[in-house]
């Protein structure tokens, strides 16, 4: 399924544009999607927000991609975009999606229409906003079924009763009688499930599925959503900023920044050996369980850029703590380290880079404040060796107990 | 679970802060929602306490009970000698400066039509604390310590800041006015991880710099690992658990304790997700909750007597105390997972 494409303007020399010749080594009647070179972006006054910025995917059937990223990353967009379910208006979409050979931009909406719930589904955050409030579940889950698959009433309702026993909701009798507010959060996220799965799709989107749910909860719904993949051998894409939920329940992950994949492989592969940075960055700043308590976290100094006007070089240069003055200059291109296992990035983890300390880096402020503000934030910089940098940073310390600096931002020490 | 009980108090004269038997009780049309039944806590000078549980538990609540917004339906706050719950509101109000408040959602908790100096400024006006010119330098120099530059902020609205810039917004406004208690109700849960890496850092550098006492309440049980000295752990209005972080999380006692445990997904692929020792079932309503230990109707080891008894808070091991009758790891008895009547399978 992984084949990241390379079409940025810096793929040069030495690294091998993988897309060019299609490298992609899934035959075509594995393939179930296709992603080349997608852009999304949105017209506003300021100019164009590139919210996804030529993504290039391949997923194969009945395989799982993670997509994993912080808010404003893309993700979400980039989801919706293959699906089609963004607005037309002020949206620029190009590219390519092809869904078992049909191209989804240019195909007429009646066409992609007919795909939507028949061939893939998308299972939403927010089970309140997305259930509709005034309608009775039944009638939520068998509106797919009848649309598409032209079924009668009852035979629509003996199938939403089985669903629902399925996705664990007892007495599904009762419920198809209920509406969403008379559930608890989780129960509507498996409604929203149950509607997700009715008609059997082929891939299905799962766009942050348990973010709003407790710990418990998210357990049971993700353990759920993955027996469901397995069993109706369905592809999934499940999409978060929890790179602890998709460590387990994928077979590939592909980490987004700034509307870019920046690195991309089969799950244990992409843990066991890190190349991006901003990969290593997000896993070292989740608090583990297995630290000693008030052990210090270290966090990514500094904000995603602006989407407007990105910076010219790699997009997370500014926060990296390998940066080098060519990650400022060009923008490095997907290539592979090792079959199947894309990164981007001029000086990748474990490339013997010297680590460049932001020393009392503060938050660099959000867009509307002028870039001159983050200078003063920055503080100085200093680059050491790679070796040498743990104990020159001391974890940070050396931001404390000084008023002038915040403190944190300065942990990008290793 | 669920239980109630103070042996896990410490002396009141070292604490600065000690609740006990805090009741809330929220009258509705359906009945009384039993949102915090019994709860009995206490905070040491510098301590942070972690409070932790599923949404429903009671921990905002309790929070929020603390502070006397709104009062508690009985039971008793003491802070620095002085009963909150009894104290007239004058006198309330002007011990609460000590007590703040940071919320979860830092960009409505800022008004969005004032200016950050003024936002900051608002509590040393109120309180009448030295001149204009004396409060615009406090809002800068405790703008300095959360890590935002006053220069280019000052004149700034919310709006203009991310969410980590308005959560430290959120945490220099309550730090203007000296507090001595900190209660940060989920500070870090509407941030990104790498933001909310930042935050809990600055909480801590924060914490050291003017000898902070905190209630740290989160969902997120590394998190509350990562900031806390003690940890409690509550369930449907009760408390089930108290420990050092490290102890707790080594050797939970309580079943509930051990089952949030196992439902935290790992940002390790060689960790397969198991679905065994994950909560079947949710939360029973609070409006009727369970008779005798709250859990019972969720934990694998429910016996006759957990229906009809409600476990005390008693100490298992130096410093852990759990209410249950069947904690883990005991000797007395080990009791084997027997299968949940209801609650939905998965």
């Amino acid at each position: 399924m992984s084949s990241p494409n390379g079409t940025d303007p810096g793929s040069a020399g030495g690294a091998t544009d993988p897309f060019a010749t299609s490298g992609s080594t899934a035959t075509a009647s594995h393939r179930l999607l296709e992603v080349i070179d997608l852009h999304t972006g949105f017209k506003t006054p300021r100019g164009r927000v590139r919210a996804v910025d030529g993504v290039s995917l391949t997923l194969e059937r009945g395989r799982t991609l993670g997509i994993v990223g912080e808010s404003g990353s893309g993700k979400t967009v980039l989801s919706r975009s293959i699906m089609g379910l963004l607005p037309k208006r002020n949206v620029v979409r190009e590219g390519t999606v092809l869904y078992e050979g049909i191209d989804l931009v240019t195909a007429p909406a009646e066409q992609v229409r007919d795909l939507w719930g028949a061939e893939m589904a998308m299972i939403f955050q927010d089970p309140m906003t997305s259930l509709n409030p005034v309608q009775r579940l039944g009638a939520q889950i068998t509106e797919g079924m009848r649309y598409h698959l032209g079924m009668d009433r009852k035979t629509a309702t003996s199938n939403a009763l089985a669903l629902l026993r399925e996705v664990g909701i007892p007495e599904p009798d009762r419920r198809l009688k209920q509406y969403p507010h008379e559930l608890s959060g989780g129960m509507r996220q498996r409604v929203m499930i149950a509607v997700a799965l009715a008609c059997g799709p082929k891939l299905v989107f799962a766009d942050e599925p348990t973010t709003a749910l407790d710990v418990t909860v998210q357990a049971q719904i993700l353990n759920l959503l993955q027996r469901q993949q397995r069993e109706r051998a369905m592809a999934m894409i499940l999409v978060t900023h929890d790179l602890g939920v998709v460590a387990g329940r994928t077979d590939e992950i592909a980490v987004m920044y700034a509307g870019q994949v920046v690195e991309q492989a089969p799950t244990a592969q992409l843990f066991a050996n890190v190349r991006m940075p901003y990969t290593e960055a997000l896993l070292q700043s989740i608090p583990v369980l297995d630290a000693p308590s008030h052990s210090r976290l270290q966090a990514i100094p500094g904000r995603p850029p602006d989407l407007v006007n990105p910076p010219p070089g790699c997009r997370f240069a500014p926060r990296c703590r390998y940066v080098q003055e060519r990650c400022l200059q060009e923008l490095p291109p997907l290539v592979e380290a090792e079959p199947g296992h894309w990164y981007r990035c001029w000086f990748p983890v474990g490339s013997g880079a010297p680590v460049t300390v932001h020393i009392g880096a503060g938050e660099v402020p959000a867009d509307p404040i002028p870039a001159a503000v983050a200078g003063d934030f920055g503080g100085g910089e200093q680059v050491l060796p790679a070796g040498g940098a743990g104990g020159a940073g001391g974890d940070g310390d050396a931001g404390r107990g000084d008023p002038a600096l915040g403190g944190d931002g300065s942990e990008g020490v290793v | 679970m669920a239980g109630t009980g103070t042996a896990h108090l410490r002396s009141p004269e070292d604490v600065l802060l000690r609740v006990e038997d805090l009741v809330v009780e929220f009258p509705t049309r359906r009945g009384k929602v039993h949102a915090v039944s019994g709860i009995s806590l206490d905070i040491l000078p510098g301590e942070t306490l972690g409070l932790v549980g599923e949404s429903g538990c009671g921990k905002s609540t309790t929070g929020r009970a603390i502070v006397q917004l709104p009062r508690p339906t009985s039971g008793r706050v003491r802070f620095e000698g002085n009963d909150l719950t009894t104290l007239k509101p004058g006198p309330l109000r002007q011990l609460r400066t000590k007590l703040q408040l940071i919320f979860q959602d830092p960009i409505s908790s800022l008004n969005p039509r004032r200016r950050v100096r003024d936002i900051l400024a608002e509590p040393m006006r109120i309180w009448k604390r030295g001149t204009s010119a004396e409060q615009q330098q406090v809002v800068r120099e405790t703008l300095e310590a959360v890590g935002i530059d006053p220069d280019s902020a000052m004149d700034r609205r919310p709006h203009q800041f991310s969410g980590g810039q308005c959560q430290r917004l959120s945490i220099a406004r309550a730090l203007v006015t000296e507090p001595k208690l900190l209660i940060c109700d989920e500070p870090v849960s509407a941030l990104d991880v790498s933001v909310q890496a930042q935050i809990l850092n600055l909480l801590q550098d924060l914490k050291e710099r003017f000898g902070l006492t905190m209630i740290f309440i989160a969902h997120d049980l590394a998190v509350v690992k990562n900031v806390s000295d003690r940890v409690v752990v509550m369930y449907l209005g009760k408390i089930c658990e108290v420990a050092g972080p490290d102890r707790l999380y080594a050797h939970p006692a309580h079943p509930y304790t051990d089952a949030l445990l196992k439902s935290i997904p790992v940002p390790d692929p060689g960790i397969r997700p198991s679905e065994q020792g994950t909560l079947s079932g949710e939360l029973p309503s609070p409006l009727a909750p369970p008779s005798g230990c709250r859990f019972r109707t969720r934990c694998p080891y429910a016996q006759q007597r957990c229906t009809t008894e409600e476990p005390q808070l008693r100490e298992v091991a130096p410093g852990q105390y759990v209410a249950c009758h069947f904690p883990l790891g005991s000797t007395s008895a080990s009791p084997q997972p027997v299968e949940v009547a209801a609650g939905v399978p998965v």
